[in-house]
């Protein structure tokens, strides 16, 4: 075939422009731009629910129940609403964007760039961190008017809500990689995360439980989020924070590198 | 100078799908060649020839399963990121981010190459495709013409050296085939590389210097346009009849309805075609002689294979590979 030896056209020869590997601040800004465009949705709908877990189970058992020495019912519940409103949200995030962009067939825009699966990974999970952390916020500033406002240590507080939110994030983008379909990230969703959250201590505290069941709760890795977060607001928890930031920081560490490897052999992704 | 694009050796297989009876499909098999940088290229093949396949190891979206593609010298996995700052590809199917408007798409897609401050070039692109009017538009309120343009605006944004068209005039109207074909051919002549499929082939005709024809994943030729279509028949004898043709003749004309071709290598083939078809008293309509053009080399090439259908008909060429 004579055309494998084509002359080359005397043209000056054109080069990719010149630019900085940084396409991942494009990606989280649309990332956060998405969510943000629907913050009824994503922020306003699920500070609501958590609100009226807060009404409801506040109303029915603050009589009942006191769970810490000087901590009301109403109280107690506000840092576990909070953290299950992050986790949930920053769950949420990463995987409906992920699933849809792949449904809809819109996920080619981000394959055809020079962006690495840790600019993936970085524009995602740190999409999901601000969805899950504004949405905590939501939460706690509307519980304000049903609890006193009480934070025994704000580094605390900041420490597992972030890691809870960068943990779910991450969570968030395997299912999304996995799942095909949003009946599948269902799956993750109502199977995996809401159980796993509400059987963590969001409405009471595992000393409650019969033995099997708080030796079970320690092998749930939200329990040790949720407790964290406790301890950040009153100063006592389950069990010791430190504990709870090693359990918890050893899921982030073991989901990051599951994900980031899916991401770098381009599963689900690229055929 | 480096070639614009090479691919070497590439094979792609894709595994059985696991169900009852399937069987490894073999979608590429030890494809080889070159684009030149400046080239103007179709590629051209029946719908399953493997154009979208080898498209889609050149962005990175499949893997070959042996073989290297590379663009501008930077292998499409080693160097993905090379490759593709050099490499901008419309796709074929329309899609889109319902979240937000032209400009936004535009800016994202940018972003995501690293260029920040970019609107200069966004707006020449708006311009340039028709599309300033729609810049705040969101992606959800434009017709499908309008989408298609976009995805052509996001492809260019980066301003890469080599575009890669995926059938981009499938569906759409004549006003968007010439803007796009205008807007196109200019950067061309500004030095891109333009590679091509289409199933329109007047359109490859027009516009390739070079092509490429493969059929079941091989290339079967490959050659400067003017050469193929010397090698095809001179001529061509068109007309249209209701009678049926005598069977020397139907093995070699290519009948649409009532409107039959025969190729004419010389003037004596035309003398042969009608004496044949008096003595088969066959009533002949509207009879021309045309030159052959791509589309006759294409149906040659192709041979008339169950697997290799020609392409549709002019008028439903649309419909094609929807």
């Amino acid at each position: 075939m004579s055309g494998q030896s084509y002359a080359p056209i005397a043209r000056p020869p054109l080069q990719a422009v010149a630019a900085p590997n940084d396409g991942w601040k494009m990606l989280l800004k649309k990332e956060v731009l998405r969510f943000w465009r629907v913050a009824f949705q994503t922020i306003a709908a699920p500070v609501l629910t958590a609100v009226l877990y807060l009404m409801i189970f506040g109303h029915v058992l603050s009589d009942r129940v006191q769970v810490y020495p000087g901590v009301g019912y109403v109280a107690f519940l506000v840092p576990g609403l909070v953290m299950m409103a992050v986790l949930q949200n920053a769950f949420a995030n990463s995987a409906s964007s992920l699933v849809q962009s792949k449904i809809m067939g819109n996920l080619v825009f981000t394959l055809l760039t020079p962006l690495s699966a840790r600019d993936w990974f970085i524009a995602y999970v740190g999409a999901a961190i601000a969805r899950g952390l504004l949405v905590g916020l939501g939460v706690y500033l509307v519980t304000l008017l049903y609890a006193p406002p009480r934070v025994a240590s704000l580094p605390w507080v900041l420490a597992f809500a972030l890691l809870g939110a960068a943990l779910m994030g991450a969570l968030g983008l395997l299912a999304g990689l996995w799942a095909d379909k949003f009946d599948q990230m269902a799956v993750f969703q109502n199977f995996i995360v809401m159980p796993m959250t509400f059987l963590a201590g969001v409405f009471y505290s595992i000393h409650s439980l019969p033995g099997i069941w708080q030796r079970l709760s320690h092998l749930n890795p939200f329990f040790y989020m949720i407790d964290g977060l406790r301890y950040g607001f009153f100063g006592v928890s389950d069990v010791s924070p430190w504990l709870s930031l090693g359990v918890a920081g050893s899921a982030l560490l073991a989901v990051s590198a599951l994900t980031m490897y899916l991401l770098n052999t381009g599963y689900k992704l690229r055929g | 100078m480096l070639p614009a694009i090479s691919f070497q050796s590439v094979s792609k297989v894709y595994p059985a799908s696991g169900k009852p009876g399937s069987t490894p499909l073999q979608a590429l098999d030890d494809v080889s060649f070159d684009i030149q940088q400046g080239e103007f290229f179709g590629l051209l093949g029946p719908n399953g020839a493997g154009k979208t396949t080898l498209i889609s190891i050149l962005a990175g979206l499949t893997r070959a399963s042996s073989g290297h593609a590379k663009v501008y010298g930077f292998d499409v996995q080693n160097d993905f990121a090379q490759a593709r700052r050099h490499l901008g590809i419309v796709p074929q199917e329309l899609v889109f981010d319902p979240f937000f408007t032209v400009r936004e798409a535009l800016r994202f897609q940018s972003g995501y190459f690293g260029l920040h401050k970019n609107d200069d070039w966004i707006d020449e692109l708006l311009t340039g495709l028709g599309l300033a009017d729609k810049a705040k538009a969101n992606m959800r309120q434009l017709s499908g013409g309008m989408k298609r343009r976009v995805l052509v605006a996001q492809a260019l944004v980066h301003r890469p050296p080599v575009i890669v068209l995926d059938e981009p005039t499938a569906g759409v109207d004549v006003e968007l085939r010439q803007t796009l074909w205008q807007f196109v051919d200019q950067l061309n002549r500004q030095g891109h590389t333009v590679l091509l499929t289409t199933h329109y082939l007047e359109e490859a005709e027009a516009l390739c210097q070079r092509i490429a024809m493969l059929k079941r994943g091989q290339v079967i030729a490959l050659e400067r346009t003017s050469t193929l279509l010397a090698n095809a028949a001179a001529s061509v004898l068109h007309f249209k009849t209701d009678s049926t043709l005598p069977p020397a003749l139907a093995a070699q004309a290519r009948v649409t309805g009532r409107i039959v071709e025969l190729p004419a290598y010389a003037a004596d083939d035309v003398e042969r075609h009608l004496s044949a078809l008096r003595e088969a008293g066959v009533r002949v309509e509207d009879l021309e002689i045309r030159k052959a053009d791509l589309e006759d080399v294409f149906l040659k090439m192709m041979g008339a294979t169950p697997e290799a259908p020609p392409p549709a008909g002019r008028a439903d060429l649309a419909e094609a590979e929807a």
